[in-house]
């Protein structure tokens, strides 16, 4: 059973159709590719599928239960099982501390001392220890898509939904990061990768979709989509001395 | 020219002496707007919350309402207050009218459309993806209102101290609630008011004096906390 199944989604604003007849599943431990130019509705799918917003048609079911219109409980239940790093990631005005920490502590269920070990170990994860009392908000662009990431992975989340992780991000940054999620396959997480970075798809997805004008054109293995010979040659987990917080 | 030199000097005098009159005067007005802010923030700032989380019908509407009351007349609150609490009035039983407590209550509903219109102002400007984010990391609805009064809380304090300062400048309300009754309800504009009248210029000038730099503290305080 996938851990996500999404059937005909459809989301429309007004009388624009931003997704149509969306199809999609994704496995525990795959890394599923999502490609297309700007504009294609990347982003409105990886929304519906956190259930920040809700679908005009089609079902999101999520562990083999559908989740999308169900109440707000329902919701939140299963958006504490996602993360969701954004395009443009926000910081909260606190501490780099506060904002790792934040979703463990709206769930409330483990101690201080735990969850301080937690943000220590995913700030290593992304490469910013020692970060813990800095302002998030004078973080550079980079830096702070990088916190982003360690808020996300510090839930250990199911499913984890990246919105172009690694575009503020440097070449060498961008490369420890897709080594990071490189380590994730196999695992337990899920993750949808949307990017526009053909190399960066290639290298990581198990499986690409392609997204045009809000319509999937293209769904397969990621060698069926690029050609064999293409697939990774990325470098393993701990290759800049990252590695996961779990 | 030279009377108000004067009293001036005067007023100066009473101050750097600590002029037992003046002293208490000003201690009351402190406490009696300090209470009335802090009973208008415990209401109006969940209040400012709701009206901006929640959609409901006539939300626009009642936004430019509230933001309309924000140069209601002192007076019109001070009658609408005296109606409510007078012996005839609908809550007469509690004995409020011409104390500290019914002019605590008159200023709260006074500075309450301030504050619950500068809370909205203040909510409706933290960005959206403050609040995707804390919902995307799983933030129940109360814990997303909760997360956006905390980005927004230097313009809410900003709010709140604005309304004191309304409260701690109005004549109407601790006019008409309080009476103006010395030694019990009488503060720095009801004094001034008063003393003015009676001639009594250099204590008019040292009261002024006193609600002038408090203002001018508030406002260096508010200043303070928007980082400018």
């Amino acid at each position: 059973m996938p851990l996500l199944e999404v059937r005909s989604l459809g989301k429309s604003i007004g009388s624009a159709e931003i997704l149509t007849g969306i199809n999609l599943s994704v496995e525990r431990g795959e890394i599923l590719g999502l490609i297309g130019p700007t504009g294609s509705g990347k982003t409105t799918l990886l929304r519906l599928v956190n259930l920040l917003d809700e679908p005009s048609t089609g079902s999101i079911l999520f562990d083999g239960r559908e989740v999308s219109g169900q109440p707000e409980r329902e919701l939140l239940a299963a958006r504490r099982k996602m993360a969701m790093v954004f395009q443009k990631p926000v910081m909260f005005k606190a501490r780099v501390e506060e904002n790792v920490s934040f979703g463990l502590k709206m769930r409330g269920k483990e101690d201080a001392k735990s969850v301080r070990k937690r943000v220590k170990e995913a700030l290593a994860a992304v490469g910013l220890s020692g970060y813990e009392s800095r302002d998030a908000n004078t973080l550079s662009g980079g830096e702070m898509q990088r916190i982003a990431l360690a808020r996300a992975l510090v839930l250990q989340p199911e499913l984890l939904l990246l919105d172009e992780p690694t575009a503020n991000l440097d070449p060498r940054s961008a490369a420890s990061i897709d080594s990071l999620l490189q380590s994730l396959a196999g695992g337990r997480t899920a993750v949808i990768l949307a990017t526009h970075n053909m190399q960066q798809c290639r290298k990581l997805a198990n499986r690409v979709a392609v997204l045009q004008g809000g319509k999937l054109t293209a769904h397969g293995k990621s060698e069926e989509i690029f050609g064999p010979e293409e697939k990774s040659k990325a470098s393993g987990p701990h290759t800049y001395g990252f590695s996961l917080p779990w | 020219m030279e009377e108000i030199y004067s009293g001036l000097l005067r007023a100066l005098e009473l101050i750097a002496a600590r002029d037992p009159q003046v002293v208490e005067i000003t201690f009351r007005s402190l406490f009696i707007s300090l209470s009335s802010a802090f009973l208008a923030g415990i209401i109006c700032i969940p209040l400012g919350g709701i009206i901006e989380f929640r959609q409901f019908w006539g939300k626009r509407a009642l936004i430019n309402l509230i933001q309309t009351l924000y140069s209601l007349p002192t007076v019109t609150v001070g009658l609408l207050v005296f109606l409510l609490i007078s012996r005839s009035g609908p809550l007469g039983g509690l004995n409020l009218l011409f104390s500290p407590t019914g002019m605590i209550f008159g200023q709260a509903i006074l500075i309450s459309p301030i504050m619950i219109g500068l809370t909205v102002t203040a909510l409706a400007s933290v960005s959206p993806q403050i609040r995707d984010t804390a919902r995307s990391l799983g933030a129940t609805e109360m814990q997303l209102i909760i997360t956006v009064i905390k980005e927004a809380r230097v313009a809410v304090i900003a709010a709140v101290l604005l309304g004191f300062g309304r409260a701690l400048s109005e004549v109407g309300v601790a006019m008409m609630i309080g009476g103006n009754i010395r030694g019990y309800t009488r503060v720095l504009t009801t004094a001034i008011a008063l003393e003015t009248s009676m001639g009594n210029l250099e204590l008019s000038i040292a009261l002024g004096i006193i609600l002038i730099s408090i203002s001018l503290a508030i406002n260096l305080l508010l200043n303070r906390f928007q980082g400018r």
